[in-house]
């Protein structure tokens, strides 16, 4: 990076330092942090999807429907979360490849699964092989968002479901005895104001998010865990910059980026609270009231 | 291919090492459903391990954590809050690399403990070992989750009830064994639980972390995403697990709900707190 990094070894103290945090493997953890956040900002969006689907599908007065909804929402209750995040990817990928397999190459007899064996032709294959290499990680990167997206709707569809039952039973009434159907008055009346019960649940999944995606790790994505892991580790001397096993120094900087990620999330979700509780007829909007007024 | 009753004996007590069971986990087209089902069970015995130590170690570090942060003397308070803050700000997967790379550097040395019956041998190497290491880590953890729960409820701890303890003279000790921390333990049950289910659900990440499965002795989902590998079939395994951890959640449900029922008999039925599922504490 620097004009003076072109013999590393030659180099002492801080040089060597500002030379080895910004040489090449370097560069690509932090451009790493960019895939976490990338992670995120499609997570959550997709995930409050998904959990709409989910309390709707709760509410329903179809039975299957209901059962379906209700499934969905109790599923992450019983059952680890990280065994979604192994499940969904490499189940979703081999239905992929089976759909394709039965569509395009109809004239194959044998069996997909063969003992320890799951063999699809070649054109059934997901991303085809001759795909660059960016592909592939686009295709892992969107089943991971798709494991975190199904799991996180869990938890969304649970608060959204919540929040849509806390509507004031009399409100609802009211919209029925105006004669409005059971749809007019989700949309009219429930929907616009769920969000302030929804509120303070939405803003725990956003940090319960944020802590998980370092499982991103295990699903092969070269996210920080794994740039940590990489850079950390004893370095010898064919290396340009050889070093011991310094590992723990960089799960300490993971640690206080995430400390700093939960941190600065909590101010804003703080700030924004703030700001939706004035004039509100609720305890945090009466201290708000009484504090301007003194 | 093994009967059912020999992969039971082989693999039964597999996962607490190479002496209690065959050398080998089994192997591509080897494995049989009965493997499976024996293997992923017999790694539930790490995961009840980590959960029933971690929570009830935790509990009364928890207490005393709550008490200093709701404590007025700062010295107290602020350490405590900052405890809090680290383990329930930090993702746990990032707090087991770190401890498992913290345990490595430290200096191994063996000493031995004096127990008054018995010399007990203690090494350091032990640290790095998933059965002490990983337990320290999740053990610190409930503890400041569990804190935060019992600090949110000693302060609803209702003023009434503390001005009756003034009342009849009850005061310093006394008046917190038998008002604060039974009212408080009444107030935080529901939320207790949760968090006790998804710290029996983070069990599953200690073996995917810096700690390593020595002689392939791990937890169920080690084994459950070893046999997904070996058979590249991911439809077998996962279930198998899934349905050990749902049944193992009814029974922890069932437990603390008889608990939150002892706690709140002196209430009519229908005014005692029912368990409620919360997902604020996952990790």
């Amino acid at each position: 990076m620097f004009a003076f990094c072109t013999d590393p070894k030659s180099l002492e103290g801080a040089a060597w330092f500002a030379c080895y945090l910004t040489s090449g493997t370097h560069l690509a953890m932090y451009w790493s942090v960019l895939t976490v956040l990338l992670l995120l900002v499609l997570a959550a969006p997709s995930a409050l999807a998904f959990g709409f689907g989910g309390a709707v599908m709760a509410r329903s007065h179809v039975l299957p429907v209901a059962w379906l909804g209700k499934g969905y929402i109790a599923m992450v209750r019983g059952v680890p979360d990280i065994v979604f995040f192994l499940f969904v990817p490499i189940a979703v990928d081999q239905g992929i490849e089976y759909l394709l397999h039965v569509t395009r190459c109809s004239d194959w007899t044998e069996p997909v699964r063969r003992g320890a064996d799951f063999v699809v032709c070649a054109q059934a294959k997901m991303p085809p092989s001759s795909a660059p290499k960016l592909a592939h990680d686009a295709y892992a990167f969107g089943l991971a968002l798709l494991a975190f997206s199904l799991v996180f709707g869990a938890f969304a569809a649970n608060t959204l479901a919540g929040a849509m039952a806390a509507v004031p039973r009399a409100q609802v009434e009211t919209a029925e005895s105006y004669g409005m159907t059971r749809a007019q008055a989700f949309r009219r009346v429930i929907l616009p104001q769920m969000w302030v019960y929804a509120l303070p649940g939405l803003s725990n999944l956003w940090m319960i998010l944020v802590k998980a995606t370092p499982l991103l790790f295990l699903l092969g994505i070269q996210d920080i865990v794994y740039w940590a892991r990489e850079l950390g580790g004893s370095k010898t001397q064919i290396y340009a910059y050889p070093h011991p096993d310094w590992r723990v120094w960089y799960f300490l900087g993971l640690l206080v980026f995430y400390l700093l990620l939960t941190w600065g999330s909590e101010r804003v979700f703080g700030l924004v609270q703030n700001r939706l509780s004035v004039g509100q007829a609720t305890a945090a909007g009466e201290a708000l009231r009484k504090a301007g007024a003194a | 291919m093994r009967t059912c009753a020999e992969s039971l004996t082989e693999y039964g007590l597999r996962a607490l090492g190479r002496d209690y069971g065959a050398q080998l986990l089994p192997k591509g087209a080897d494995i049989s459903l009965c493997d499976q089902i024996v293997l992923i069970g017999s790694g539930m015995i790490w995961n009840v391990y980590f959960a029933v130590f971690a929570v009830t170690l935790g509990f009364g570090f928890a207490t005393l954590i709550a008490l200093a942060k709701a404590s007025p003397l700062r010295g107290l308070r602020a350490p405590a809050t900052a405890f809090i803050f680290v383990f329930r700000g930090s993702p746990l997967f990032i707090q087991f690399f770190f401890a498992y790379e913290t345990f490595q550097i430290l200096p191994k040395v063996t000493g031995t403990l004096n127990l008054g019956i018995m010399e007990l041998s203690v090494t350091t190497g032990s640290l790095t070992r998933a059965w002490l290491g990983a337990l320290i880590v999740l053990f610190l953890n409930t503890s400041a989750y569990t804190a935060e729960i019992f600090y949110g409820a000693l302060r609803s701890v209702p003023k009434g009830d503390m001005e009756a303890a003034d009342a009849y003279g009850l005061t310093g000790w006394a008046r917190f064994r038998r008002i604060t921390w039974p009212t408080m333990l009444r107030l935080s049950w529901p939320s207790y639980t949760n968090e006790a289910i998804f710290l029996f659900h983070a069990t599953t990440l200690v073996f995917f972390s810096g700690f390593p499965a020595w002689q392939q002795s791990g937890d169920a989902l080690y084994y459950a995403r070893y046999f997904a590998d070996q058979t590249f079939n991911p439809f077998v395994a996962y279930p198998i697990i899934a349905a050990y951890f749902i049944l193992a959640t009814l029974g922890i449900t069932a437990l603390y709900g008889a608990i939150n029922r002892r706690l709140n008999r002196h209430l009519p039925r229908e005014a005692r707190p029912r368990l409620r599922f919360r997902p604020q504490i996952i990790r």
